[in-house]
């Protein structure tokens, strides 16, 4: 299985395909629905956050006293993709998330080479486990939904919709073509 | 007349909350195993196993199965010769918020659905029932949105056919495809009003998995549609398979001769429910 650092680039991407799985090491930001309402926004103040960053769709627990983090799987991805095209347009380079895209966020991934992937929806336990460290960076009062940064080792990962727009869709022959 | 204290109360929600997002029901848990051993799909069989290790991890690690800790949702089965001593939903509000501090769970709730504003713990979603006898049945059922925003119903006309309703029921989970985490149980009510409808499937989620419906015309209809379900090829995460619903469990209630209610509850793989009687 591949293996890929962060920070991410066009190269890196350009080789991963829709449906190959990696492990991912490096950091990336969470942000869920209000954080993509409040990025967009705000986006010329948010540039920097953003670009060529990774998002993560995830909102964990609360934190276990001595542990890292507590359980942090992804959340469903459809849910931002009014939000994704302007967040690909200053720079994001990934998304993390569960489930399926607009055809919009579709074309919009092939259009800025960009990739979003899945990680193993329902398994926070698990993924908490390939979290190494956690940083508050943005919307406090958000709560679970504010912005995190996370030290991630070999989070595992398949690629959903790769830089050249082909969707895990197209390989899988299940009720997600018919959706 | 037994009086029961809201204190008792409030402890033993408290409880029930650890209990339900740390360990995955013994049913769930024994349905994901078994589909595991049948699962032919080298990628499914891998999803499946990540989904039993997670399991495992929560338990031992004490880490809730999934960040989505829910909207929680009580079931109250109150003995109707039985006497709260003081205010219940306040006390079932009070031991959430406890349970899910002392947890560390996620505080998903917000005081208002339209201006949104600070999440918090409570308040929960609380259903009572009175029924015979002393005693007080508790049930926590941590509810995930990803799941429970794939909720569907349909007031169907009385003279349609069975096939009509089988169709949208599978339809249902043909739409929630990949993004409701599955496998699923799909939790079905038919009959009543449209709430009667909405709260039978959410309740069908509470039986055993393990356990069909009493009556034979309903068990044959629950695995009639987990078999045209499991045809569906979404497969554990959506990214095909065998296994794309553990179980449907069907609840009915009478009904109006206008009409015929069908409502789909969908549940993710980490259905998650506790209970206790006190």
């Amino acid at each position: 299985m591949r293996r890929i650092l962060t920070p991410l680039n066009k190269e890196i991407i350009g080789k991963l395909k829709a449906g190959e799985e990696v492990l991912l090491t490096g950091t990336i930001y969470t942000a869920r629905d209000q954080a993509h309402k409040r990025l967009v926004k705000e986006i010329s103040k948010r540039k920097n956050l953003i670009k060529n960053q990774i998002i993560y769709y995830c909102g964990p627990t609360n934190t276990p006293r001595g542990k890292v983090i507590g359980s942090a799987g992804p959340t469903t991805s459809s849910r931002m993709d009014e939000f994704t095209p302007k967040l690909l347009s200053v720079g994001l380079i990934a998304m993390i998330g569960k489930g399926n895209r607009s055809k919009e966020v579709r074309q919009v991934i092939k259009k800025h080479k960009a990739i979003y992937f899945l990680a193993p929806a329902g398994c926070g336990a698990l993924l908490s486990k390939k979290i190494k460290a956690q940083k508050l960076i943005a919307y406090k009062d958000l709560g679970p939904e504010a912005i995190y940064e996370l030290k991630v080792k070999d989070f595992p990962l398949i690629v959903g919709i790769d830089s050249k727009g082909r969707s895990i869709d197209d390989i899988s022959y299940g009720a997600r073509r018919a959706t | 007349m037994r009086k029961i204290a809201v204190k008792t109360i409030t402890e033993t929600i408290s409880q029930l909350c650890a209990q339900a997002n740390f360990q995955l029901r013994k049913d769930v848990l024994a349905a994901l195993n078994s589909t595991y051993r049948k699962e032919t799909n080298a990628r499914a069989k891998r999803m499946l196993k990540a989904i039993i290790d997670n399991a495992q991890i929560a338990r031992r690690e004490k880490l809730a199965i999934c960040q989505d800790t829910g909207l929680p949702v009580v079931f109250v089965e109150l003995g109707q010769n039985a006497q709260i001593i003081g205010d219940l939903k306040q006390a079932i509000n009070k031991g959430i918020e406890l349970g899910y501090k002392k947890a560390s769970l996620r505080n998903s709730v917000i005081a208002d659905p339209l201006s949104r504003g600070k999440s918090r713990f409570s308040p929960v979603v609380i259903h009572i029932d009175l029924v015979k006898g002393n005693k007080l049945k508790l049930t926590v059922l941590p509810k995930g949105f990803g799941c429970e925003n794939k909720s569907l119903m349909k007031m169907f006309n009385p003279t349609v056919g069975i096939d009509a309703v089988k169709k949208f029921i599978v339809d249902a989970v043909k739409t929630a495809g990949p993004d409701a985490c599955p496998p699923y149980v799909v939790g079905i009510g038919i009959g009543g009003t449209a709430d009667t409808a909405n709260l039978l499937a959410k309740k069908a989620l509470l039986r055993q998995i393990n356990k069909h419906h009493a009556q034979k015309r309903i068990r044959v209809l629950e695995k009639e549609l987990l078999s045209k379900i499991n045809k569906l090829n979404i497969g554990p995460m959506g990214l095909d398979g065998k296994t794309t619903a553990l179980a449907v469990n069907i609840e009915t209630y009478p009904t109006h001769i206008a009409g015929l209610p069908v409502a789909v509850n969908i549940s993710c793989h980490a259905l998650r429910s506790a209970t206790k009687v006190l």
